[in-house]
């Protein structure tokens, strides 16, 4: 069974299993699928950051430790625009919504240094037209990365 | 995760012989790196980041573990920061609070004019 039926408009969709490993194999493969496209390499840095961000969060918190379950990504071209679905069924968003993207403060003393929070920041710094929903025990994030150039 | 280690003078310079600080990786990363800096003499450390093509914040929360880690006596610096590893500390402002030197030999050509 797959989390989800292959979207008609989607150049490319793959699908894993939870884990810090697997999203490193799917990074992997969607960087040499975003090289293909001809795509800058300060862009394809770009989706890899913010996905990372998205798959790792999936991960640690809608799954979370000890918890398996499947995890779902659609990428669709459109011109200068990278859209991305992805897809899981683990727990929910806090209060079902899109995570505030503040950056931690950084004026603090040495042992006051942030060691995390930065993950929603940079989602949100560099993607556009963040959408969340949950739906029937999904969660379903869409986001898009603007490309300002060809490789 | 594997690290190459030069100690000359007051300097140790930890390259990173990794691609990937991520997730999957940042605990061993920290955990590597307490041990390297606890054993060092030098009290200025310079992590060579120039075979790492990909940060994530798990991995610059590591970075900053170490840094901590190290505490007041201590310095860490960073060198030789790939395009993606620069825009994930330039856009977290992470850049504000390390020093980071474009390159390896610029640390060194520095302690020998200082």
């Amino acid at each position: 069974m797959t989390l989800l039926r292959r979207q008609s408009s989607a150049d490319v969709c793959f699908e894993f299993p939870s884990g810090e490993e697997e999203v490193r194999k799917a990074l992997c493969e969607l960087t040499k699928t975003l090289r293909e496209m001809e795509l800058s390499a300060d862009d394809i840095g770009s989706a890899e950051v913010v996905l990372g961000e998205v798959l790792n969060n999936i991960v640690e918190h809608a799954y979370g430790a000890g918890r398996s379950g499947r995890i779902a990504v659609c990428l669709h071209r459109a011109g200068h625009a990278l859209r991305f679905h992805v897809l899981d069924e683990g727990e929910a968003l806090p209060r079902a919504r899109l995570p505030e993207g503040r950056l931690p403060a950084l004026d603090g003393t040495l042992e006051e240094m942030p060691e995390g929070g930065f993950g929603w920041y940079l989602v949100h710094h560099i993607a556009s037209d963040l959408a969340y929903k949950r739906t029937e025990g999904r969660n379903e994030l869409a986001f898009s990365i603007f490309c300002d150039g060809q490789g | 995760m594997e690290f190459s280690c030069t100690e000359t003078g007051d300097l140790l310079f930890v390259k990173v012989l990794a691609e990937r600080i991520d997730a999957a990786a940042a605990l061993k990363f920290k955990d590597s790196l307490r041990e390297i800096t606890g054993e060092a003499r030098s009290s200025h450390v310079v992590l060579d980041l120039s075979a790492v093509n990909f940060i994530d914040s798990s991995g610059l929360g590591a970075v900053v573990a170490v840094m901590k880690l190290m505490g007041t006596t201590k310095r860490l610096d960073l060198a030789e920061l790939t395009p993606t590893v620069d825009k994930v500390f330039r856009l977290t402002r992470m850049d504000s609070i390390f020093t980071i030197h474009e390159r390896v030999e610029d640390v060194s050509r520095l302690y020998k004019v200082g």
